[in-house]
Formats: structure tokens, sequence, C-alpha cells
């Protein structure tokens, strides 16, 4: 198991290495002079030649990816061309915002999800079944920025549970925070819900089937008991994919639902950032996600271990 | 009175009968042999004792274990009585056991669920379960993981689950049918000492009568989900009435007939063949392990001739078979076909390529179930530089269904529409269409039921007849072997350790593990 970690720790640290340089070199050949766009169209020669040399793009090639890699690595993001504030700051209050909203969702999505996936494959065929592969499906077709619009007009304008938008920070306390967090978590977990749902249900439906539940059963379990204590793990492998992929999404694909609800999540930041041709700040926001997903692999990878013996074996 | 006993039991699934009247009965210490061809319905005789049915199945008729009414019980109570009165052995060890959870975890649960114990002791009493089915504590820990053992050892841990409990009944459903030879005769033993030492009663399902009839005290033989007859075991054998037994047994031990018309010149000239594969490294840096899959092999077969191939699983012959077929390059030695090399550079040699076909085990595996026969028969023709088309196409395809036993008309069909025996003909019509000089067949035989297995060995005997084929013929099964092959090669951890005429080699086996081969394949009694 050990081994298994150190393998994947070092996987991970070559896929960060290798995804610097490409999001580097993409940002790179993109044409636009950051300082160009800054000083506007009738900045002087000589102005724009200094502003670049502040803004650290006159080096060699290597040197600016050096000091790039070597600022992330220390904390220091660089300053933003538009807002000449530091990145780091501008992203550490941003992800404040995205991150619990991502867990809230993924949290959600996988206590509906379960349940649901478990409830219609033990009784595959039934109404129950039918009533959850049939709700699942209206689940992923519903856009979910018409989805969070309905949740607004029902329970922020009607009902007045909520506020319809916005975002107190965490400084005005906790509950206040995750309420205004609860709208868009739900709107974000209903498609990843009902995905993971039929994910679930398929995956236990598949194991249910195998060789070693029948053997179970005639070892003197009940279906349930069958289910519960031998199906259900076994299951896990491709539902657990899932959840990575989803939690992946979350974090940065709320840029909809973030516009929907007013929140100054890192979605609104790297569409506003990229408006601005504020570089610094989507190269930094970018390798960020990059790093999210990478790390988030590399926990789903660590729980497929956890899950199946067979794994720890394999380096 | 009778440990287990069905009378008139019939069985109903959807609208398919699947059962039909059958009556049979297990006393204590008793072992009754279930025998019929895939789709008798004997497996289905089974999980009817333990109500372990499909969905929609409908059961009529009486199913008495020890006093209980199986098919009136609720599901609760049969619950208790499964795993605890009854156990049952499948036929898939690879599979039966859960791939998570350790072998003294899963021995221990049939304990806790039947009984009052607690963790600790069911553990100590899994520890017993397993010593009985001999696999000793130093060796196989409670720890261990199935993917950890071998499918002999696997069926070992679910026999003893079955057994865990000591039941009065034990079920086994072609326990030994995916085993080696040699793993299937211990597996047996194992099932007979256990049976004596409790006095279980035992109902043993197979497809193979001397499996059956090396054990059993009593046979049922089945066909259509009706019992055709059944006996005291092993007068039975001399005493078959009904002609589907009478077939059955002809079957089992049925010999094409065929003479040799062996040339002295070698077809195909193996030499020195060595293949090795690396393993994953173990530490970050350190050497790959190496397994020798064949080291060193050499044999010649003549032209004309019926060469055997045999070993247990792991002994290397199917990466012989790969090479030969170059589908992979050898480390060391030369593989010849009629003097020209089957690896040219680091490709195979189109040209030898086309000269040899191969036909595999599975029936239902090996054909892309999309297309249609036509397409797939032909496909070897990508191997010929100029492949026919049109009427000539047309024309090898009939003459390739038609000398299998097929009609040219079911080109158009597709691979579902076939049973397995006539799937099997088609991967032989497929081996046959670009006119090969070698046919290798890989366990061709083996998934199929025995009539039909007599069907398609004498339908190779008389394909090497017509066409002057060679083969090489791989298998497991030694009785297959004898009755098919002129010569035959005894492989054993990569590499060949006994070979000469057939007859020669069965009946005065020279090396140790040829005699222990022989020894360990189960025999039919002798008829007078």
């Amino acid at each position: 198991m050990l081994r298994y970690t150190l393998t994947r720790l070092l996987s991970l640290a070559i896929s960060l290495a290798v995804a610097s340089v490409v999001i580097f070199l993409a940002i790179e050949i993109l044409p636009g002079d950051p300082a160009a766009f800054m000083l506007g169209v009738n900045a002087q020669e000589d102005t724009l030649a200094a502003l670049r040399d502040q803004l650290g793009l006159n080096g060699t090639l290597w040197e600016r990816y050096v000091s790039w890699v070597g600022g992330m690595l220390t904390g220091d993001f660089g300053t933003s061309y538009t807002y000449r504030t530091p990145v780091a700051g501008m992203i550490a209050d941003r992800l404040w915002i995205s991150l619990p909203l991502a867990i809230y969702a993924l949290l959600l999505s996988t206590l509906i999800a379960f349940p649901a996936g478990i409830w219609a494959a033990s009784r595959r065929g039934s109404a129950a079944d039918v009533g959850v592969m049939g709700t699942t499906q209206l689940g992923v077709a519903i856009p979910n920025f018409w989805f969070a619009m309905l949740l607004v007009v029902v329970f922020a304008i009607n009902l007045q549970w909520f506020s319809a938008g916005g975002f107190p920070g965490w400084d005005e306390g906790f509950w206040l925070s995750i309420k205004s967090l609860t709208l868009p978590a739900i709107a974000l977990a209903l498609p990843q819900a009902s995905i993971l749902a039929r994910v679930m249900r398929s995956a236990l439906l598949d194991t249910l089937s195998e060789d070693f539940v029948r053997t179970a059963r005639a070892k003197g379990l009940s279906r349930r008991q069958a289910l519960w204590r031998h199906a259900l793990r076994n299951a896990l492998i491709p539902v657990l994919t899932i959840i990575g992929l989803q939690f992946s999404f979350l974090l940065a694909g709320g840029i909809i639902i973030e516009n929907v609800f007013y929140l100054p999540g890192l979605g609104r930041l790297i569409f506003q950032a990229i408006s601005a041709r504020d570089m610094i700040v989507v190269e930094s926001v970018v390798m960020l996600l990059v790093f999210a997903v990478i790390l988030v692999n590399f926990l789903v990878e660590i729980a497929y271990a956890l899950v199946d013996p067979r794994l720890r074996h394999r380096a | 009175m009778s440990l287990l006993s069905i009378e008139g039991l019939s069985l109903e699934i959807g609208r398919h009968t699947i059962l039909r009247d059958v009556s049979l009965s297990v006393d204590p210490g008793q072992i009754v042999g279930v025998i019929g061809e895939s789709g008798s319905g004997k497996s289905m005789t089974a999980f009817s004792v333990m109500q372990l049915l499909p969905d929609g199945a409908r059961a009529h008729g009486s199913v008495m274990l020890s006093g209980h009414d199986m098919l009136a019980l609720p599901e609760a109570q049969l619950c208790r009585l499964r795993g605890n009165e009854v156990g049952m052995v499948f036929q898939e060890p690879m599979t039966a056991l859960n791939p998570i959870r350790t072998i003294g975890d899963q021995v221990a649960e049939t304990i806790l669920i039947h009984e009052r114990a607690s963790k600790s002791e069911a553990m100590m009493r899994a520890r017993e379960a397993l010593n009985r089915v001999e696999l000793p504590e130093d060796r196989f820990p409670l720890t261990r993981y199935p993917h950890e053992l071998s499918g002999g050892q696997r069926q070992r841990v679910v026999i003893a689950m079955a057994i865990a409990l000591r039941p009065s009944l034990l079920i086994a459903d072609e326990p030994t049918t995916a085993l080696d030879v040699t793993t299937q005769a211990q597996i047996l033993d194992l099932l007979k000492r256990l049976v004596r030492e409790d006095g279980m009663g035992m109902l043993m399902i197979s497809h193979d009568l001397a499996v059956v009839a090396d054990m059993a005290d009593e046979i049922v033989i089945m066909r259509h989900g009706e019992v055709v007859e059944r006996g005291t075991c092993p007068a039975i054998f001399g005493q078959l009435r009904h002609p589907y037994s009478i077939s059955l047994l002809e079957a089992s031990t049925h010999a094409p007939d065929r003479q040799a018309h062996t040339e002295e010149a070698p077809l195909l000239r193996v030499r020195d063949v060595v293949r090795t594969y690396t393993l994953p490294r173990n530490t970050l840096f350190g050497a790959p392990g190496r397994v020798e899959a064949v080291r060193g092999v050499s044999f010649d077969l003549k032209r004309g001739e019926s060469l055997g191939l045999v070993g247990e699983s792991g002994c290397g012959k199917s990466t012989l078979t790969r090479a030969i077929l170059g589908l992979e390059e050898v480390q060391d030695g030369e593989i010849l076909l009629d003097g020209e090399p089957v690896f040219t550079g680091h490709a195979p040699n189109r040209a030898v390529r086309r000269r040899m076909q191969v036909v595999f085990q599975d029936p239902y595996g090996s054909f892309n179930p999309r297309h249609r026969v036509d397409r797939l028969i032909c496909e070897p023709f990508h191997l010929l530089d100029a492949p026919p088309r049109g009427e000539a196409r047309d024309a090898a395809i009939a003459e390739a269904l038609t000398s299998v036993g097929l009609a040219a008309s079911d080109r158009y069909k597709f691979i579902h529409e076939f049973s397995g025996g006539q799937r099997q003909r088609i991967a032989i019509a497929r081996a046959l269409i670009i006119k090969p000089e070698l046919i290798l067949l890989d366990e061709a035989v083996s998934a199929l039921d025995v009539q039909v297995r007599a069907q398609i060995l004498d339908l190779l005997a008389d394909l090497g007849r017509r066409f002057g084929l060679s083969y090489l013929f791989i298998s497991h099964d030694l009785s297959v072997v004898r009755v098919i092959t002129d010569r035959c090669l005894v492989m054993k951890a990569g590499e060949i350790v006994e070979q000469g005429p057939t007859e020669r080699v069965f009946s005065d086996p020279q090396h140790p593990y040829t005699r222990q081969l022989i020894a360990a394949a189960p025999d039919l009694p002798e008829i007078a």
C-alpha cells in the first residue's frame, strides 16, 4: 500500500510539472501584449517598456517559466495586470467560496445518489426503480441554470426562505454563509446526483449478478445482506471514478450557477480575467484547477486501493 | 427416510419449461451423480433445492430436505437452511469468492450468519474448516485474499464455506469442470473424504460421465429437463436402456475413424524456442522479474500428422501456440513452417501465416456478434495478397460452410442463431477458407458437450483426410488427445517432458509427470 501511494504521488508530481509547462506555453503563444492592454492605445513606447520590465515580461522564456513556477511554490502568484493586486489574494478569496460550494454540492449529490441508486438496484424493475430512473433522466436533461432560476423563484421570491443571491462572507457567520450557498449547491448537485445515481444503480446491478453474490446467497445471506455485505463495496470503483470527475467539474464548472446567484467564485474570476486579458490570473487559476483535478484523481486512486485489495499490490 | 427427496418437480421460467416431472432422492452418506448436457436442467434442479431460482421461475411438485418442504417455506426460513442444512459448491472457483474480502472473513460469515458466535470464535472455526479442506495455516492464513490463491485453492475455500457448519447435504455443481486434471482429482478426493467423515449426502452435478462414475453411488441421467435413466453405479453402465444414455456413453468414449497419412518430411519445425515475459518491477529501481513461459522447446510436426500437446494451465502451451502462429515474437530459437520462418525481422511472415489457421476454445466469445457469418469466415482472406471477390468469394464461402456440414445459405445468419457446436463448425470453416496446411486447435472441443464433441472430432478426422491437413491439437483433456492424435507431447513448466506415439505415451508413460496426469484423469468403468 505504501509503494502504491508513493508511485501515485510520483505520477502526481510528474503530471503537475507537465501541466505547468503546457499551460505556460499556451498562454505565451496567445496574442496580445498585457502591457499594451493595460496602458491603452495611446501609451508611449518607453512607458510600455518600463511596464513590461516591471511585470517581468522581458526575460527569456525559460527565466519567466522558472520565476512563475518558483513564485507559485512560494505562494507568490504575481500581480494582476488589471487590478494591480496580488493574484494569490484574489484566488484565495474566490476559492473560499468555490471550494465549499463544490464540497457542499458533492455531498448533496452523494447523499441523494447513493440511496436512490441502491434502492433502484435492489428493486430492479419495480415501481421504485422506474421512478428513480425516470427522475434521474429528468435531472440529467434539465439545464442547471434553468433549475437554479426555478429555485430562486420558489424558495427566494415566493417562500423567502433563502436570499436570491450574493454571499455575505464567512466573517458574517458560518450558518449564514452555508445558507446562502444552499440554493446554488442544490442547483449544481441535481444533474450530478442524477448521473451518479444511475452509475450506482448499474454498477450495483452488475455486481449483484456476479458469482460471488450467488455464493453468498448459498451461505444463507438474504438478498439484502448479500447486497450490503458483498455487492456494494465491489460496485464502488466506477462510482468513485465518477465522483472524482464530478468534483473537478464542480470546482471549475460552476460559472453559470455563480452568475445566476451573484457569487464571486473562481468561475467568474477566470471569466473576467480572460475578458480583460489578465493572463497572469488566467495562468494561475488554470494551474490551480489542474492541481485540484490531479489531487482529486490521486485521492480517488488511493480510495480504489482501499476498496480493492488487488490494487494495493500493484505499483 | 431420505435426506433429500424430489418428487415430480417441474419448473417454468417465463414461458419456457425447464424441468418436467423430475424425481430423485439422496440418502445420508450417499453420493448421487446427476449427468446431462448443457441445458438438460441439471443445475436448475440443484437451484430448486436451494430455492435460488432466477426471478420469474415457478416450481411445482415437492422438494423435501430433512423434512422441510423447500417449495413452501418462506424466504426467511430458507435463508436459515441455506449454508446450514445444505451447502453448495459452484463451477467457477475464480469468480465464486468476493475479491475484496479475506478468505477467513468469508468462511467465518457462514458461521456468523447462522449461529450466535463471537467474531473470534467464528474465525477460529473458519480456521478449522480451512484445515479440513487442506489449506494449512502456515501457507493459507485467514488474511489471504482470493486473488492470491489458485483455482483449485479457491475451490477449496468455497468448499470450506459450504461445509463449515457440517450441513447434511452438499450440492456440488460441476465443481471440477474449470480445473486441471490433477487438481480435479484432488478436489474429488477431498469431497469424497468429507462426505465419508461427516456422513453427508451429496448431489454431484456434472456433464462428465467419468468424473461421476468414479465416485457416485447412484447416477441420474437428465435430458431436456427430464430424468431419462437412473440406477446404481457402476452397475448402471452395463444395463443402460434409454437410447439417449447409450449414445451419451458412446460419445464419451468416441474415437473417430482415422488413419495416419503421415509423410516423413516435417511441416512445422520448432527448435529451442524460448519465450520469457517481463514482470512488473517490484521496487522502483530494481531489475524486473522474469517468467520463462517456454523454455527451450523443440519438436517436429510431420505433414499429415495429428500431433497432441498436453499440459495443465500455466504450462506454457498457449504461449507456444501464439508463438507458432506468429502472434508473438520469441526471444530465442526458431519456428519454421515448411522451412520458412513464421517471424521475419520483427513482423509475422504473411506468406507463412496464410498457410496455418487456428480454432479457439470459446465458441461464444470468438466471433464478433454484429457480423454475418460470411464476413466472419472470410476474415483470413486479409492474409492473401489478392483475396477472391465476387463469385469466387461466394464459392469459397459455400465450400467452407458445406465442408463443415452447414448449409451455404447459413452465410446470411448472425452468430447468435447457432448452437455451441455449430459455432465451432463455423470457426473451423473460417480456418479452412484459405486452404491452410496446418490447423492449430487450442482446446477447440473443451467447451462442448460430449455428443457435440464426438461430432466435431469426426468432422476434424474427415477434413484431415479430405484436405490433407495437419493438426496441432492443444488440450488439457487427455481422453480427447488420445483418440484424435498420432503422436503427443507432454508439457510441464515450459518444457516438453515426454513425447512419442500417442498410444505408447498413454499405455506406457515414461516420465513421472505423464504418469501422474494419466492417473489423475477419471476413467469410465470397463463395460463387458
